[in-house]
């Protein structure tokens, strides 16, 4: 039923992506804004500080807000540009019903007719087949404010267990292991303790094209004497000026800590101390590391044995370190034990709660952090709390005004959720500020689904890849047009500034979804009349919980430039750096800095296992993915502004010279790259930056030019992150250019 | 107002990550709305990710000014190089030849040479040029001696480039590694000689035979 209406050309020619470029009061000189308006980037989860130039209810440029800490006025590209998604011809200034025989497949409908079409649908779909026969997907770009909502919709209002987010897809790894080690899922530090580090390590994170700013603490910790190590298959521009790169072969980081594990026991580079008093479980881990020996370690990762122990010893002899990751070890089917094996060595060297001393993943998403901690994810309830235990079931259901009894069991994870749908137990979905069409692995697997559901809302700002696909689509705010909180990549929560007005029938996403609840004639709790009531019951919902904002408010957040949770009351000046030898926190009670009762932390046995799939003779190459510096995610946004397409106009297969030989595949060559799931066919970029045998392509892109029609949807057992970062492929030179080539822009799809 | 003689523009190419976010930003300037003042290089994108910005070195005595038949860039007396002004330019390109640092770009359609002006309408009021306000890995960096000095304590700052027997002074910096002795290279030095190793010879004839400087 979900079908694309129309063919893809047509629904590209009526809602894009088309480029924008700066016109009209944009580009004209001298023009001063009405006012300006200090917020923070749409994009990644750095969230600059950055000041909008508002003038006439339009989004005019930007200024530098060089007074936020974080960021001082720095911005990467796509912040530079952000402003030009507003008055966008591609925005969506009406609600569209499927239509198919009309221009691109779609026709606008009354904003009320909607909201009334899809009520009846869900309402249809819940009273024949349960309350979990509908689905919602959600976001991690939202608010906090918008993701708490979104939580309590799918929990007291649609009553079903099925909702999860797209930060399925960025985080959860991270998340798992820090709460299986800490008893915590944030990032422990500020970014300023890197500055006074003596090593900085930096594992499967391309932060200068996925954190920019990032990259000039890293920077400015090398002036001030810091080593930086990074790991990573490709030589990134943060890679290019380390001071030592471990080219580890994809899908093997666990047994490169294993061993620098080995190494620090083997050398007595541990802190004795710090492990006695405040850690349980090393012997284990001890024992487990064994076999990693230095020999060992090098022949599993393809790095030379005396570079793992050149790492090893500069990290064994810091006295300050701080090690950052991202999803280059996170995107993997055994991403939770990548991610406890970098833990181990942090906890082994006792460098961790203290200045210059520190560990954290890279948040991807605006809200990456706050979007995980207030309920959308599927089996979390606000403030961090457990949906499955009666205890935080109990406190939410009491600000809820529900019965404990009444709040469904913890749902599935995004992935498991379309699996659902092909047995037929999810027939309805809502979706909001996420594109799985592009961003889910095996993606033909995930069109086929979309094909086969009975009804599909999508609410959006753009009628995104995935939102072709619905019968309704509802017009959503852009981030200027609302206001609310969200966590940066620091645990910091900041205020995110209204600008503008949303236009036409666009609405604030908060009033859609509760115009949706009032529809069905299941409005409790789904009153609120601005975004600050929302955050207020928030504050209440997590008190108590590990992620307690209850102290927070949005005034305390402006005069500070941002509060880092924990914050349990209003005179707590928040928690800016976690586990602080004499901190406090609400499960250990004074028994000691981790978040578990006994306040010790876990170390936790890193197994290792390889990716799913192994090369072979048939499909002999590994492919890992990522990201450009001026795209972002599934390139809803970024791929119809047009200076930042310009920047990076298609996808491209990075190829190391010694593969490209023996393919024949030279610079600029169209060359097909295929798994066992799916092929594209993409230009070559020739680079000697990357493992001979390994081959890189952005995922930014949709339809034939989706790299996510490569990858395999295997995920973590623990996180259920899917590995983007392995999967078998096969090249070849094409002997055509693609029909794609004469068809689309380069941003199309 | 003029440039505050106590700030100064430096430029790290050891920080540059080639996000092209000064590009996009320099568009942004409202002396220059919609252009681009500033490009990026990549050395050798095969080799290696290493990119580099250039932008305007605003020299003492600028050649692109110095070679102008028209007299139409005008060098401020705060040492800024402007573009070249309208009613002046005859869009020769002779300072796009000149230019040592391959700096000037003419635009064709409006007929005119236009180049960074250190964002003059930013900078002239106290603000930072755009630039360098938002380069995410501060490889462009506008702030005082005293700054850079505290915040780069492994490198320094040069100003002095030498062409061949022309030695040029910038008003803005490039930072080299402060241990490393800056060597000026001539041409000559790696043109072929039958003790060096043939493999580079060859490169470097098959350079040079592209460039037509022998035959």
């Amino acid at each position: 039923m979900a079908q694309q209406p129309t063919a893809t050309l047509d629904i590209i020619e009526q809602f894009g992506p088309h480029l924008a470029f700066s016109s009209g009061t944009r580009l004209d000189r001298g023009v001063e804004p009405d006012r300006l308006v200090k917020t923070h980037c749409c994009f990644c989860g750095q969230q600059c500080g950055i000041q909008l130039k508002v003038k006439d209810n339009e989004v005019i440029g930007f200024e530098p807000w060089e007074e936020f800490p974080f960021n001082q006025g720095m911005l990467c590209p796509k912040g530079v540009k952000r402003y030009l998604q507003g008055s966008h011809p591609d925005r969506l200034v009406s609600a569209q019903e499927r239509a198919p025989n009309a221009p691109g497949g779609f026709r606008p409908i009354d904003y009320i007719a909607a909201i009334r079409r899809t009520a009846d649908a869900i309402q249809k779909i819940q009273a024949e087949h349960g309350n979990g026969a509908v689905g919602v997907l959600s976001g991690a770009s939202l608010t906090t404010e918008k993701t708490y909502l979104m939580g309590k919709f799918a929990r007291v209002c649609l009553k079903t267990p099925f909702i999860d987010y797209n930060g399925r897809l960025c985080m959860v790894s991270a998340g798992a292991g820090n709460k299986k080690a800490f008893g915590i899922d944030r990032a422990a530090n500020p970014w300023s303790d890197m500055l006074g580090a003596d090593v900085v390590w930096i594992s499967g994170a391309n932060v200068a094209e996925c954190a920019p700013i990032t990259t000039n603490y890293v920077w400015q910790a090398r002036e001030n004497g810091a080593k930086i190590i990074v790991v990573d298959p490709r030589i990134t521009p943060i890679a290019r000026t380390c001071d030592l790169f471990l080219p580890v072969k994809p899908g093997r980081d666990v047994a490169l800590f294993n061993g620098i594990l080995h190494l620090m026991i083997e050398h007595d580079w541990l802190d004795h101390e710090f492990i006695e008093k405040h850690t349980i479980g090393f012997e284990a881990l001890a024992e487990s590391v064994r076999e990693w020996t230095p020999a060992r370690t090098a022949e599993v990762t393809g790095i030379a044995e005396k570079s793992i122990r050149q790492a090893a010893e500069w990290w064994g002899q810091a006295k300050t370190s701080f090690l950052t990751h991202a999803r280059g070890i996170e995107h993997h089917s055994h991403g939770v034990q990548n991610v406890l094996g970098a833990i181990n060595i942090v906890l082994a060297s006792g460098r961790i709660g203290r200045e210059n001393c520190g560990y954290a993943t890279i948040t991807g998403q605006a809200n990456g952090q706050g979007g995980r901690e207030h309920g959308q994810k599927c089996d979390q309830l606000p403030g961090a709390r457990d949906l499955a235990n009666p205890e935080h079931r109990a406190h939410v259901a009491k600000v809820w005004d529900v019965s404990p009894d009444d709040l469904p069991e913890p749902g599935v994870d995004c992935y498991e959720m379309f699996r659902k749908i092909e047995r037929g137990e999810i027939r309805g979905l809502i979706s909001i500020c996420f594109n799985p069409l592009v961003s889910l692995p095996d993606n033909n697997f995930i069109q086929r689904m979309l094909d086969k559901l009975d009804f599909y809302v999508a609410i959006d700002f753009f009628l995104n890849d995935t939102a072709r696909h619905a019968d309704i689509v509802l017009p959503g705010s852009l981030q200027e047009e609302d206001e609310g909180v969200v966590t940066q990549i620091e645990g910091k929560v900041i205020k995110i500034n209204k600008a503008v007005d949303p236009p036409g029938d666009a609405r604030q996403d908060w009033r859609i979804i509760q115009d949706i609840a009032a529809a069905i004639g299941r409005t409790h709790g789904m009153t609120f009349q601005n975004p600050r009531e929302i955050f207020d019951e928030l504050r209440r919902a997590s008190k108590g919980g590990v992620a307690d904002y209850s102290g927070i408010t949005w005034e305390k957040i402006e005069a500070n430039y941002g509060i880092c949770w924990p914050c349990p009351s209003e005179d707590h000046p928040g928690t800016p750096r976690l586990f602080e030898l004499c901190s406090d926190n609400p499960i250990a009670k004074v028994a000691g800095p981790f978040y578990f009762p006994d306040g010790k932390a876990r170390f936790n046995v890193a197994e290792y296992t390889p990716p799913t799939e192994e090369v072979d003779s048939e499909f002999p190459v590994i492919l890992t993915t990522g990201r450009v510096v001026s795209q972002f995610l599934s390139g809803t946004q970024t791929r119809r502004i047009g200076p930042l397409v310009e920047q990076y106009p298609e996808p491209r297969v990075e190829i190391h010279p010694q593969l490209a030989q023996r393919l024949g595949i030279k610079e600029g060559d169209w060359t097909t790259v295929a798994s066992r799931r799916g092929e594209i066919t993409v230009r070559a970029q020739i680079v000697k930056t990357i493992r001979p045998d390994t081959v890189f392509v952005p995922y930014h892109w949709a339809g034939v030019k989706s790299a996510n029609r490569l990858t395999i949807s295997a995920q973590d057992p623990i996180s259920k992150i899917p590995e983007y970062k392995v999967c078998a492929v096969r090249l070849a030179k094409a002997t055509a250019a693609p029909e794609y080539a004469d068809q689309l822009e380069p941003q199309q799809s | 107002m003029p440039v505050p003689d106590t700030k100064y523009f430096f430029i790290d190419p050891n920080r540059c990550i080639g996000c092209e976010s000064c590009v996009q930003a320099c568009s942004e300037c409202d002396t220059h709305k919609g252009h681009s003042m500033i490009h990026l290089e990549y050395v050798n994108r095969r080799e290696s990710p290493q990119t580099l910005p250039v932008v305007c070195m605003h020299c003492d005595s600028p050649t692109c000014a110095e070679v102008c038949p028209a007299d139409a860039i005008k060098r401020t007396e705060d040492g800024v190089v402007q573009t070249a002004r309208k009613p002046r330019c005859i869009a020769c390109n002779n300072c796009v030849l000149a230019c040592p640092f391959g700096v000037p770009k003419m635009d064709t359609h409006m007929e005119l040479m236009m180049k960074c002006d250190m964002c003059y309408d930013r900078t002239s009021e106290g603000k930072r040029p755009m630039c360098a306000t938002v380069c995410p890995s501060q490889a462009l960096f506008f702030g005082t001696r005293e700054q850079i000095a505290d915040l780069r304590p492994r490198s320094r700052p040069i100003n002095e480039f030498k062409f061949g027997e022309q030695t040029i002074h910038t008003k803005v910096r490039m930072m080299v590694p402060r241990e490393a002795t800056v060597n000026h290279l001539d041409v000559t030095d790696g043109m072929f000689d039958s003790g060096d190793d043939p493999q580079a010879d060859d490169m470097m004839a098959a350079t040079l035979y592209e460039l037509p400087i022998i035959s």
